[in-house]
């Protein structure tokens, strides 16, 4: 046994025993344990393995940073991949595997690539794998096979996430000494607030060090703190939520884990909660990241940082090792090692590079305590492969441009390492803010901010206890007043004060060997980067901190280079020769910590992802079995099967009764807009192509707009309703960019203009009658006014009270039959089809869908918009000069008279008919003259409907042909998708009732 | 997420809102004297600045009405806006 | 300058890598060039290349204000397809697509071209005509296409829902086996080392911030490092586009948009094609490192700031579930932003200028990587012969005067 639970002490609960599975082994741990703590606690040393040369690696770090212990947790659907070890809350009967090495951890035959470390250097499969060519699908296969950690699940997710928005004064990021001490001192201000911190309980470093606050434990004045936020109203205490993401206009995105520490999410619970954050100001307390050392075999199983030794030890009573040796460039590590020898540890040397060693604090604390210190030295290099044995020790001058030899090795099981702190500037980088490098403490700190954040504490370089305290209350108030709270004076607060020795930078420690050829000195363990790569990278040419991460892989795993970019940047500066500052950093980017979809995603998924539209008649439609299209947001029916019936049947018996008989369809979904005011004349000639202003009062005219390029954009019937008032209907999926395009123009261009604009889509629902018997249905049903032709026309409007309800009737018809629209308070809609359909039955009245809608108008030519056309369709290509006024000016006519708008060889609306007269061609089906010229085969236009037309007998189509205008009569070929060719004869896009007589009955 | 101040509700999220493109672009009033150049400038190009940029904003799911904007296409941030036909403020008149 | 071979691999190690040479070289600027392509990203580099392989141009310079394939090279989600709608984009993009397929052994850099297969799903009976179209005309123009059924869908794609119940069910697909993805870094990395080799000067951390003109006609550009002649200037610089334009006093129709993507922890492989879907706006696929890939919207408004915000990305995740209900619980890494030049009909401008000896290469949008050598291949033309190849002439200025705009908006409604 090399690591253990300790007896006592640590914040774990010994009376709680959590059994959990780890690769198919059962291990106990205790409620409070991380994953991590708990497989340190039963002498778990190897956890994964690396991803290039599967080398053994074990936990290196307690917190956010850990590269290492990559974890699959948990079974089937409710699987999570990648979660690291660290940061997992264990919880009876975790399943637990890791997701390197096979067969196992402790015995992985891909540990041979280690052999062939120097030919897996940065870059390597950009310079081979290229010939034979058709070789790439099999290299290419085994190295997506060799990448990857976990694996997704298989199934849906079992679990539910959502989204909560929330406001605050002043949001404070990580519930260390500082961020406490900045939300203590705003909420005394009476400013809202909210507190985050990703860890399950407050505190931060306080759960790992033994030191005092205003002369008490400080524990103590973390338990009194923490009480205080939590009776306080105006604050929002969040534990276990990350904020991950800092945006525009201190937007903050923060994911709470509500039930990850629970196995599984109880009753209601989400499994997380996304917090969409909008704070006036923001204090970042979101400490820092302990740097490892760039040691020959820094990697092997039992090299820690010294934090997390102090971590494991006094949170979570375990001690991982027996026998220790510190390696360090610093004096925070002093008490680390101290922590571990308090605790029964056996610390066989502090081995610090600097010449001068640790100032007085550290140096007595040290001594007290009986651990040998030995200044000017390094460690060069470990033995052991699957547990660090001895630790290579050699005497140094400073200089580290030289190679050293080694002078002693020193048992141990367990080599701490610290290189010092990098402050956590990733929410402060995210936010725009620069980083500066500070010259003292070798790190870069945060800068100039672009929004209304400061950082405090350890992410903002401020180490000692009492500065983070100081400056955290200072945040708090400093923020508040911004806020316009009125605030007091500051708090003091006393602690301990150490006499410290600055550190000495030590990115890359010097070896028996030159950087190139000594054991592999890894910077990024999870993607095996090591020293010599970044060295060869520059080598070869890439030297900016961009191309050295792309190209080495630096800083691109899961911890996002949390823990070793630092090193890889001093490393880089060395070899470019310049400055560490000069070097830069990568950007910092979104999540801070990994994200899950389903907590970006929310409650919008499934059925919610985009609202249905329904319309008033819905319900009766799926009773009648009608399967739905979707169009836009809206459902509608397709078609209404009787009993055994496919489409087919169906449409061609639909389309016969609206021929022959009385068909009805639901026409709702049709946009409509209410226009009214003083100029409603004046706006509509500006926007629609024909002459509005001659249309008389009662009257239903066709009309198209075009964009200002010309093209057609949207049609539909408006009627003029009264002087000043018109009734606009707009194809469906256009109803709320044809609203926004009026009132863009209204509002902005002639804002003079007195009209209103009312979307009146689902106010009314809209019924349409359709048929030979049409006007003998509305009779039947009772109708106020007269029906006949003399007084009611086609093309007109008029209000009218049908089956005792109000209603506006049009004479209008998109099938070419004697019909009329009945529009109808959405409320009566429901009972006015049931009235239609009731009555009807005498005249076998069919509901028919959207298919037979289109087949009918195909069949008497009329253009549906975004399906004959497509955006590059003018209304000259339509034939639709009639309805292009010469006498006013409107939106898109100097545009038809471009060059490329007048050519006679621009594609034009025509019917077509299949030469066997059988063949329905797809819709979308390309044309062709001649389909036998070689590729690419030139092309002449293409299909845009076709349907089988039971009235007629044959097959119709409707499409876009070059010069079609002129072409009727001739024969084009139309090359369907699959492979065939169809022959088909150009003809009259009018194929029924070519002088539209029926619809004037 | 930006915060955008409508001139006649205030701060709201963009999420209300529709972007419009480049502001002040008049309509020719006599489109057919124009030249096909001179009809293509007014119909597709554009500034398109790195910096300060005006535009046209709608605030589609509150008050629907249009209104200018000036915002700096680097940072993002709004420095003014203002209502359609009227003068913007001379100075920075968005918090935040 | 050595070639790359799996031979030089082991002998490079046995020195332990210490003689590998520079990738390209870091000259001094000259002061005159006969060529200067302003524009170190994937199109910028290619273009040199092709100058000087196919044109024979001896004296040319790449200027890049940060670090060469630092722009959208290296910011995309590296789907390559060529199956456009129109003759004249499928036509660009077949030539782009073909030399893709030869790519690493041309460049002799492993370029990782994974011809894994593209699908575009329909979502409704608009999406099924407008994909039997596309797929009718690829097949015309001698580009592989074919129309999926759902249920062959749901076997060629594991994880898909294709179930009639969801909220926009997948009607269909079309698929194009010969689309794919690809290395995105390496592009920018193989083109510039391969130009170095022929002597093109890649100058990186060198920022135009003016273009001299005389009587009409180009005569060099003025840079952070001094002042550069050229007989012709080649502009490729994406979203910047109009920033270099207002410099020779040039109006373009362009707008720059922040287009946003991110990328998954490492998985192992789960999806083995790329999927994308106008319908619910997604498009995703897996990189040979493990990572879900993933495009999300364009940010509606103007913006250079390479990044955009946060409820595009929340939409993205939710159309992704909506595909792939699975991944609900892979959590996201990273996400970052690129500038996009959009044009109004969606297809780029390859063109000679008012000015003459100046040309502009602008307007990918969010479709640019996948073009960047057929791009580099026909704007060398151009510059070289002072007139468009007969694959880039529909994409000339003039377009936007006359009207002959190709409306590629079906074929790039999301971002790719």
């Amino acid at each position: 046994m090399t690591s253990r639970r300790l007896e006592s002490g640590g914040f774990v609960d010994r009376g709680k025993v959590f059994e959990f599975k780890f690769d198919g082994r059962t291990l106990k741990g205790f409620a409070g344990d991380t994953l991590a703590s708990a497989l340190l606690a039963n002498d778990v040393a190897v956890v994964s393995r690396s991803f290039k040369y599967h080398r053994p690696r074990g936990i290196v770090s307690a917190g956010a940073d850990e590269p290492n212990a990559i974890m699959q947790i948990g079974k089937d659907d409710a699987t999570l991949p990648n979660l690291r070890a660290t940061q997992t809350e264990l919880y009876n009967n975790m399943v637990a595997r890791s997701t390197k090495g096979w067969p196992s951890v402790n015995f992985d035959v891909s540990a041979i690539n280690a052999l062939f470390g120097r030919v897996f250097s940065a870059g390597f499969y950009y310079k081979t794998f290229m010939r034979p060519k058709r070789l790439w699908r099999c290299y290419e296969r085994f190295i997506r096979s060799s990448a990857g950690w976990g694996s997704a699940p298989a199934g849906n997710d079992p679990d539910e996430y959502a989204h909560r928005n929330a406001h605050c004064d002043v949001l404070v990021v990580g519930a260390g000494p500082s961020g406490l001490a900045a939300a203590v001192a705003a909420s005394r201000t009476g400013a809202r607030v909210i507190l985050v911190d990703e860890q399950n309980e407050f505190g931060g470093s306080l759960l790992s060090e033994d030191t005092t606050i205003d002369s008490v434990p400080a524990m103590q004045w973390l338990e009194k703190t923490v009480a205080e936020l939590s009776n306080c109203e105006t604050v929002q205490c969040l534990t276990r939520t990350t904020a991950f993401g800092y945006y525009d206009d201190n937007f903050v995105a923060a994911v709470e884990r509500c039930a990850d520490h629970l196995g599984k999410p109880p009753g209601q619970t989400v499994r997380e909660r996304l917090w969409r954050i909008c704070a006036r100001e923001v204090v970042l307390a979101q400490g820092a990241f302990e740097r490892p050392l760039a040691f020959c075999n820094n990697d092997r199983p039992g090299v820690m940082m010294a934090s997390a030794v102090q971590t494991y030890v006094n949170r979570y009573a375990v001690l991982p090792g027996e026998r220790a040796v510190l390696f360090t460039n610093n004096d925070s590590a002093y008490f680390a090692a101290v922590a571990f020898k308090k605790a029964g540890g056996l610390l066989a040397a502090i081995i610090d590079s600097r010449q001068s060693g640790a100032g007085v604090t550290a140096v007595t604390n040290a001594v007290d305590h009986g651990i040998p210190i030995m200044n000017g030295h390094l460690v060069t290099d470990v033995v052991g492969k699957k547990r660090v044995r001895k630790a290579q020790v050699a005497q140094w001058s400073g200089d580290t441009s030289q190679t050293i030899k080694n002078t002693v090795s020193i048992e141990c099981d367990l080599l701490m390492m610290s290189g010092g702190w990098s402050p956590a500037v990733h929410l402060h980088s995210q936010a725009g803010g620069k980083n500066i490098w500070d010259e003292t403490h070798h790190c870069f700190v945060p800068g100039e901010t672009l929004q209304q954040n400061r950082s405090v504490g350890a992410g903002a370089g401020q180490w000692s206890l009492m500065e983070c305290l100081q400056r955290g209350g200072d945040a708090g108030r400093t923020t508040a007043e911004a806020c316009g709270f009125v605030v007091q004076a500051g708090q003091t607060y006393e602690t301990p004060q150490d006499q410290e020795n600055p550190i000495e930078p030590l990115w890359r420690v010097p070896a028996s060997r030159s950087p190139d050829r000594c054991a592999k000195q890894f910077l990024d363990f999870q993607n095996d980067t090591s020293v010599a790569d970044v060295r060869l990278a520059v080598r070869e040419g890439y030297r900016s901190i961009e191309h050295v991460k792309r190209y080495t892989a630096l800083g691109f795993g899961t911890d996002q280079g949390k823990l070793g970019n630092i090193n890889g940047m001093g490393v880089l500066a060395e070899a470019l020769e310049v400055p560490i500052a000069q070097v830069g950093t990568t950007t910092f980017r979104p999540a801070y910590t990994p994200v899950t979809f389903g907590a970006g995603a929310g409650e919008d998924i499934g059925e919610i992802y985009d609202p249905v539209r329904k319309t008033a008649m819905h319900e009766w439609h799926e009773m009648q079995g009608a399967p739905m299209e979707v169009v836009g947001q809206w459902l509608r029916p397709w078609y209404f099967p009787q009993y055994g019936e496919d489409i087919h049947a169906a449409v061609a018996r639909e389309c016969m009764a609206a021929r022959n008989s009385l068909a009805i369809m639901d026409a709702s979904t049709l946009g409509k807009i209410d226009v009214q005011g003083r100029d409603s004349v004046a706006l509509l000639e500006r926007i629609y192509t024909h002459d509005v202003g001659r249309m008389a009062v009662g009257r239903c005219a066709y009309g198209i707009m075009l964009g200002e390029d010309g093209l057609l954009m949207d049609d539909g019937v408006m009627a003029r309703l009264g002087e000043q008032r018109f009734y606009l209907t707009t194809t469906t999926g256009g109803a709320a960019a044809v609203l926004t395009w009026l009132e863009r123009w209204l509002q902005t261009e002639w804002p003079e203009l007195d009209v209103h604009l009312t979307s009146t889509t689902d106010h009314w629902s809209t019924i349409a009658v359709v048929g030979p018997k049409s006007r003998e249905l509305l009779q039947k049903v009772g109708c106020n006014v007269s029906l006949q032709r003399e007084n009611f026309p086609f093309m007109t409007v008029k209000d009218a009270e049908l089956g005792g309800f109000p209603v506006q009737l049009f004479r209008v018809s998109f099938s070419g039959e004697l019909a009329f629209e009945v529009n109808i308070g959405s409320n009566y809609a429901m009972a006015m089809w049931e009235l239609l359909i009731d009555a009807g039955q005498e005249f076998q009245i069919t509901p028919y869908g959207t298919e037979t809608l289109h087949v009918l108008r195909a069949e008497k030519g009329f253009v549906i918009v975004g399906q004959d056309t497509d955006g590059s369709v003018s209304p000259v290509d339509l034939k639709m000069n009639w309805l292009l006024s010469k006498n006013k000016d409107y939106l898109g006519k100097r545009s038809l008279q471009r060059a490329d708008l007048v050519r006679t060889d621009r594609k034009q609306f025509v019917g077509f008919v299949p030469v066997d007269g059988k063949t329905v061609v797809a819709e979308g089906t390309q044309l062709v003259n001649d389909p036998l010229l070689p590729v690419p085969t030139p092309m002449c236009g293409h299909i845009t409907s076709s349907y089988a037309s039971a009235c007629l007998g044959h097959p119709i189509a409707l499409g876009l042909l070059q010069s079609g205008h002129a072409r009727i009569g001739e024969q084009v070929v139309a090359a369907q998708s699959d492979g065939t060719y169809v022959d088909m004869q150009v003809v009259s896009p009018v194929f029924y009732d070519p002088k539209s007589e029926r619809q004037n009955v | 997420m930006l915060l955008i101040k409508c001139p006649w509700c205030g701060n709201r999220a963009e999420s209300e809102f529709n972007y419009g493109g480049e502001a002040g672009i008049a309509r020719p009033a006599n489109p057919d004297t124009l030249t096909d150049a001179e009809w293509a400038d007014y119909l597709f190009m554009r500034k398109n600045p790195k910096g300060l940029h005006q535009e046209q904003w709608n605030h589609a799911q509150g008050c629907r009405r249009w209104f200018n904007a000036e915002r700096d296409t680097v940072t993002y941030r709004f420095t003014r806006t203002w209502r359609i036909g009227e003068a913007p403020s001379s100075t920075r008149d968005v918090d935040s | 300058m050595k070639k790359y071979s799996a031979f030089g691999l082991l002998r490079n190690a046995l020195s332990y890598n210490e003689k590998w040479p520079e990738a390209w070289r870091s000259p001094e600027p000259k002061r005159k060039y006969d060529v200067v392509i302003v524009g170190g990203g994937g199109h910028g580099l290619a273009t040199a290349y092709y100058l000087a392989k196919e044109h024979g141009v001896q004296n040319i310079a790449v200027l890049e204000k940060g670090w060469i394939g630092g722009g959208n090279t290296g910011r995309n989600t590296t789907i390559v397809r060529s199956n456009y709608l129109w003759t004249e984009a499928a036509l660009l993009y077949e030539k782009s697509l073909k030399l893709w397929e030869d790519l690493s052994q041309d460049l002799n850099y492993n370029v990782m071209f994974s011809q894994r297969g593209v699908y575009n799903l329909a979502h409704s009976l608009q999406d099924v005509r407008d994909i039997e179209r596309r797929v009718s005309a690829n097949r015309l123009n001698g580009i592989d296409a074919e129309f999926v059924a759902p249920e062959q869908l749901k076997k060629n794609i594991p994880g898909l829902r294709v179930t009639a119940n969801s909220r926009y069910p997948v009607l269909g697909a079309s698929l194009q086996r010969r689309g794919g993805v690809a290395r995105h870094d390496a592009v920018a990395w193989g083109y510039a080392r391969a130009a170095d080799q022929r002597g093109v000067d890649i100058i990186q951390q060198c920022e135009v911030t003016g273009i001299r003109r005389e009587g009409g006609k180009v005569i060099g550009v003025d840079t952070t490092r001094g002042a550069i002649a050229a007989d012709k200037v080649g502009v490729v610089v994406a979203g910047h586009a109009s920033v270099l334009a207002d410099m020779a006093g040039i109006r373009l129709p362009i707008e720059s948009h922040p287009l946003q993507a991110f990328v998954s922890e490492p998985l192992k492989p789960v999806l083995d094609t790329v999927v994308m879907s106008n319908g619910v706006h997604g498009y995703i696929s897996q990189s040979d490192k493990g990572e879900l890939v993933i495009g999300a919207g364009i940010d509606s408004y103007n913006g250079y700031g390479q990044r955009g915000s946060f409820h595009t990305i929340e939409h993205t995740m939710q159309a992704i579930i909506e595909l792939f209900p699975a991944f609900s619980r892979v959590r996201m890494l990273r996400q970052w932003g690129g500038i996009v030049d959009t044009c109004p009909d969606a297809c780029p401008i390859i063109s000679k200028t008012p000015v003459s000896g100046l040309y502009f290469n602008c307007g990918w949008g969010t479709g640019g990587f996948k073009a960047t050598p057929g791009s580099g291949w026909a704007f060398a033309h151009t510059i070289a012969e002072d007139r468009s190849h007969e694959l880039n002439a529909a994409f000339d200025l003039q377009r936007f005067t006359s009207g002959a705009l190709i409306d590629e908006h079906g074929a790039a409604g999301v971002a790719h």
